[in-house]
């Protein structure tokens, strides 16, 4: 099933949360998606056999200066086809509905995102930073990030 | 005359707490420096919880303070064991945004070093596996091989482990003259060496004691989790981007998808994903025959090279079928000559978070033949 | 000059072989170095080959031990993180003395390519535990570990048991002569 296809069917379905869809070649398009219906979204991608959408490829943060953006790259192993879905949250309330229930490869990603950019995933089972130490201050993907002076005693910088 | 008297014991008094056990990060067979939390019940594991971030180098800010070309070496020490497999998906999806078709030749030479390093990574995966089942012989025996394999690399790009040789646009330089000779020569030794571990390891009847029934993944679940590569081959699912999704020349090899059948066990064992890695070392072989026959003599490899690597606005997720799984890389770019985004999503970073769903309800013992079995890199994991 | 020349040709020399105990010390020490196994990022792929059929590092007299307690020596090879810095030094003092240390590939000596933008990087493992030997490479060849193993055991060969504080002032004083 083609982008335009899909857009079209969750348009009729979600109506005002799917914003809108920009395709501009070579960039992959993009479903632009409202944070609100979320997670009612992604479980329709998944259940409804029409589309089948059965594998989570990625998930990544984004860091535009005024407001965070999530990523997901969703894919279907039996019909073959893609979609990318973007959310766009501001910097002071990044929240997004968890899609962990339902695509289980998020949950890592999802963690991964909130160590590395902040973004608060809501109805995450266990939202702790995953790849830097538990006591870290700070999210280091984003553009504004200063390095800390010490950690634990230890110099850092070079 | 005394009665015995016995002791009764009250079960219920005795301490039943769960021990929770650290493995890691320092520890021969977590690959590197994984720590796994255990909870065990007696030697039953009831769960797991992986602490990964100790090998975390910050690959994603690097990317974007560094130019498109100079990220490739850091992507290189990524997943440092396949690095060949490692620079394909972020060379091509550079490319696809800048709208350049590299040259023949170009792909041809990709193709078989890309084919030369997942046999390379395979031989390490099942080597590791065999020492974490107790199995040293086929470590010395797979290495030795490796060894020659490294040679080819070291006479085509400089390096042995770490090449950087994968250009945006072309290659860093030709290969050698005497290249295709050496490659069809290792071919042969990779199948000699495939048949003596398959007599050694593969259907020893202790492998297959320590490997069969053990960490049983059910398809519906690798897919859920988003696993990829051997781990879901292994699982019965005939799912390969080089054919879902050909890229590059992928399309004009005629190969086989292994797929874990249950042959000593169940579906989706240990054993299972291991044969898929030693049945895809005799594919990549008949890949990288084709492709020696196919392969251009004539060529220049650099003259699709751009003076400077500025792509437009936009964005790409370019994935290609590493040896471990998929690898994509999430490029963003805003026009300058630095990416505004790279984002990895590594193959090993997925796998591993299925690990707790597996490992449940079988021995401690088992539970590192397991993490053996899924052959994660912890480099790529933490990035 | 020391001990071992002695040794190959021991008839010459009226087949008596001689030498301070420390010699013989020395010797017998830094030929069977037990290290503690410890693989961080690329540099152990290399390592592990290094222990592998081409380039055999037992030979050497080496023997990898799992626990720190029974290692006379660490490898640190590869990337040492801000995670693990803390780990590290717990396992270089669980380690008994003597005990030396040598640090493989860039990322341990300095951060490597890590050093400018690494925020999690410790940029060089001497920052937290004294090193030995440094081996330079991004990753180093086996020939070059092999090399830098060499330097660690001439070090320890030199290395004074007896009278030490007295060697230390000769040495010292020789020290001050030079710099005169």
């Amino acid at each position: 099933m083609e982008v335009e296809d899909i857009y079209i069917k969750l348009k009729e379905k979600f109506g005002e949360a799917i914003i809108d869809l920009v395709n501009n070649p070579p960039s992959d398009p993009f479903i632009n998606v409202s944070p609100e219906k979320l997670f009612d979204i992604c479980l329709e991608l998944r259940d409804n056999p029409e589309f089948d959408f059965d594998y989570l490829m990625c998930l990544s943060g984004l860091d535009y200066v005024d407001n965070l953006q999530v990523v997901y790259h969703i894919y279907s192993m039996k019909k073959k086809h893609k979609i990318v879905l973007k959310v766009t949250v501001p910097k002071e309330n990044p929240k997004v509905p968890s899609i962990e229930r339902i695509w289980r490869s998020a949950d890592w990603h999802e963690r991964e995102a909130y160590d590395l950019f902040g973004i608060i995933f809501e109805g995450h089972h266990n939202l702790i930073r995953i790849l830097l130490p538990y006591d870290w201050e700070g999210y280091p993907l984003r553009k504004d990030y200063k390095e800390p002076e010490f950690y634990h005693g230890i110099r850092v910088p070079y | 005359m005394t009665t015995t008297k016995f002791v009764d014991i009250d079960f219920s008094k005795i301490d039943s707490d769960r021990m929770r056990l650290n493995v890691g990060p320092q520890h021969p067979s977590t690959h590197g420096v994984l720590r796994l939390e255990v909870e065990l019940d007696g030697e039953v594991v009831t769960n797991v919880i992986p602490h990964i971030g100790y090998l975390h180098r910050c690959f994603e800010k690097i990317a974007e303070n560094m130019n498109y070309q100079q990220v490739i070496p850091y992507i290189d020490r990524m997943d440092y064991i396949s690095s060949m497999n490692n620079e394909l998906p972020y060379v091509m999806a550079v490319e696809k945004l800048l709208g350049i078709k590299v040259p023949e030749k170009v792909e041809y030479i990709r193709v078989i070093m890309c084919e030369l390093n997942r046999i390379a990574n395979h031989q390490i995966a099942i080597a590791t596996f065999g020492l974490d089942a107790g199995a040293f012989t086929p470590f010395l025996y797979l290495f030795r091989d490796r060894e020659y394999i490294l040679w080819i690399f070291e006479k085509a790009t400089g390096g042995r482990l770490l090449f950087n040789y994968f250009w945006v646009g072309g290659l860093a330089n030709d290969v050698y003259p005497t290249f295709k000779e050496d490659v069809l020569n290792i071919v042969k030794q990779v199948r000699k060496t495939n048949k003596e571990i398959e007599e050694l390891l593969i259907y020893n009847k202790i492998f297959i004691d320590r490997t069969a029934n053990v960490g049983i993944l059910p398809a519906d679940v690798a897919i859920n989790y988003g696993c990829s590569g051997p781990v879901l081959r292994g699982s019965g699912v005939p799912f390969d981007l080089r054919k879902a999704e050909p890229y590059s020349i992928y399309d004009r090899f005629d190969f086989e998808i292994p797929v874990g059948k249950g042959e000593v066990g169940t579906v989706g064992d240990c054993w299972d994903r291991n044969i898929v890695r030693m049945r895809e070392m005799e594919q990549s072989c008949r890949i990288i025959e084709q492709a020696i026959e196919q392969m251009p003599d004539t060529g220049d490899v650099q003259s699709a090279i751009p003076k400077k690597v500025r792509p437009p606005k936009g964005e790409i997720y370019f994935r290609c079928e590493n040896p471990k799984g998929e690898l994509g890389f999430y490029v963003v770019s805003d026009g300058k000559d630095k990416p505004y985004r790279v984002k990895g999503r590594a193959p090993s970073f997925v796998n591993l978070s299925v690990l707790p769903e597996i490992s449940r309800g079988y021995l401690f013992a088992d539970l590192i033949v397991i993490l053996g079995s899924i052959d994660i890199v912890l480099g790529e994991i933490d990035r | 000059m020391g001990l071992l020349d002695r040794l190959d040709n021991p008839y010459d020399t009226g087949g008596i072989v001689l030498g301070t105990l420390e010699d013989i010390l020395n010797w017998g020490r830094s030929k069977s170095d037990w290290y503690l196994h410890f693989g961080l990022a690329c540099c152990a792929i290399e390592f592990m080959s290094m222990n592998a059929s081409h380039f055999d590092f037992m030979r050497f007299g080496i023997i990898p031990r799992a626990t720190p307690r029974q290692a006379d020596f660490i490898m640190i090879t590869g990337t040492v993180t801000l995670k693990m810095a803390e780990r590290i030094k717990l396992l270089w003092e669980q380690m008994a003395e003597p005990k030396y240390c040598i640090s493989v590939g860039s990322c341990a000596n300095s951060g490597g390519p890590y050093w400018q933008y690494g925020y999690h990087v410790l940029k060089g493992v001497d920052r937290i535990i004294p090193v030995h030997v440094y081996v330079p490479g991004c990753p180093p060849r086996p020939e070059a570990m092999e090399e830098g193993m060499m330097k660690l055991q001439s070090l320890i060969d030199q290395q004074a048991i007896f009278r030490k504080r007295k060697k230390l002032a000769e040495e010292e004083e020789l020290l001050q002569i030079k710099q005169r």
